[in-house]
């Protein structure tokens, strides 16, 4: 993957932090999009140079048209066109549903379903005419099997894996894979807003007894951008330490 | 530039970038029917279009060009201004 330019959105913290280093220590050239968290952004950005790598930070709200299309130019003008793109961008507003508000709602289905719709939109424009491209969506275990107090992340990420599927049948042709991963509970700030109670009640049901890390979703993901992974398309990969199956 | 010339480009576009045969193209092949370009393929050639030419070619009007010869019309449009 040397040289590939790679976006991973919402790439300041958490798993898109992960996933963002990973893929510089694979050799691609990375921007990392942020939102709100600037600092921690040019915090990752600093990192992986430190380490010998090419990373740039780049400010947008990814549910935003607009802000898209800025950013895809600010990349493009940086490093070159996106060939490597991942939807990581996601936030949680939990609430029952019947006391979920529509603000709940569609904040959370911008900021994780929206967005993805956009950037991918937006990269594949460019990954035709290369005629090469990779994109690779961050779903949740909770797009599959639902969570109680998720219904709208849930409905998000069941969206996701809709928009995974049917991208990866419109573009297979032109050399594009288009996948998702789907990991379970990470030990990131999100999870740790459940507060202890709700994370060892979760415990039982991992067949491996424990929280996954941000790496381990990364290295999902740097195998579904590299080229060993040339042959999968329209796929789900499940990281979730036997919490689903 | 004059319709000889746009027409001319966009022959070595569909040859170049989408690999159809040569003698198979006329103003009035139909894109889908006569040429076997998917619907994905069209959308290629206009992204293709708007860089040679660069012109921009809005979506709504992408949608009514089923043809060489109105490819090449909004082609011609375009650069009228």
């Amino acid at each position: 993957m040397a040289g590939r330019v790679a976006l991973v959105t919402g790439g300041s913290r958490g798993i898109g932090r992960a996933i963002a280093e990973r893929l510089a220590a694979d050799g691609c050239r990375v921007a990392v999009n942020y939102h709100t968290r600037r600092d921690a952004a040019d915090e990752v950005v600093a990192g992986i140079r430190s380490r010998g790598g090419e990373a740039i930070a780049v400010g947008g709200d990814v549910g935003d048209v607009e802000a898209v299309a800025a950013m895809f130019a600010a990349i493009e003008t940086a490093l070159g066109p996106v060939e490597i793109l991942v939807n990581n961008a996601g936030i949680t507003a939990d609430d029952l549903l019947l006391r979920m508000k529509p603000e709940a709602w569609e904040a959370v289905i911008r900021t994780n379903l929206d967005s993805a719709y956009l950037c991918t939109r937006a990269a594949v424009r460019g990954m035709l005419k290369a005629k090469w491209g990779r994109v690779i969506s961050i779903t949740s275990v909770a797009g599959i099997s639902g969570n109680p107090g998720q219904a709208n992340y849930a409905a998000a990420k069941a969206g996701l894996i809709g928009l995974t599927k049917s991208v990866a049948k419109e573009v297979g042709s032109r050399g594009i894979t288009v996948n998702a991963v789907a990991p379970g509970f990470v030990a990131t700030d999100m999870t740790e807003a459940l507060g202890d109670s709700v994370r060892e009640a979760a415990l039982p049901a991992i067949a491996l007894g424990r929280f996954g890390t941000p790496p381990e979703i990364a290295a999902a993901v740097g195998y579904l951008a590299s080229d060993d992974a040339a042959y999968v398309t329209g796929h789900v990969l499940v990281v979730d330490g036997g919490l689903s199956f | 530039m004059d319709r000889a010339t746009v027409e001319a480009k966009m022959t070595d576009l569909l040859v170049d970038e989408l690999g159809l045969d040569r003698g198979k193209i006329t103003m009035g092949a139909k894109f889908e029917e006569d040429l076997e370009v998917d619907s994905l393929g069209v959308v290629e050639l206009l992204m293709a279009l708007e860089d040679t030419f660069g012109v921009s070619i809005p979506d709504e009007e992408a949608e009514s060009i089923t043809t060489v010869g109105q490819a090449v019309d909004v082609v011609m449009e375009k650069l009228a201004g």
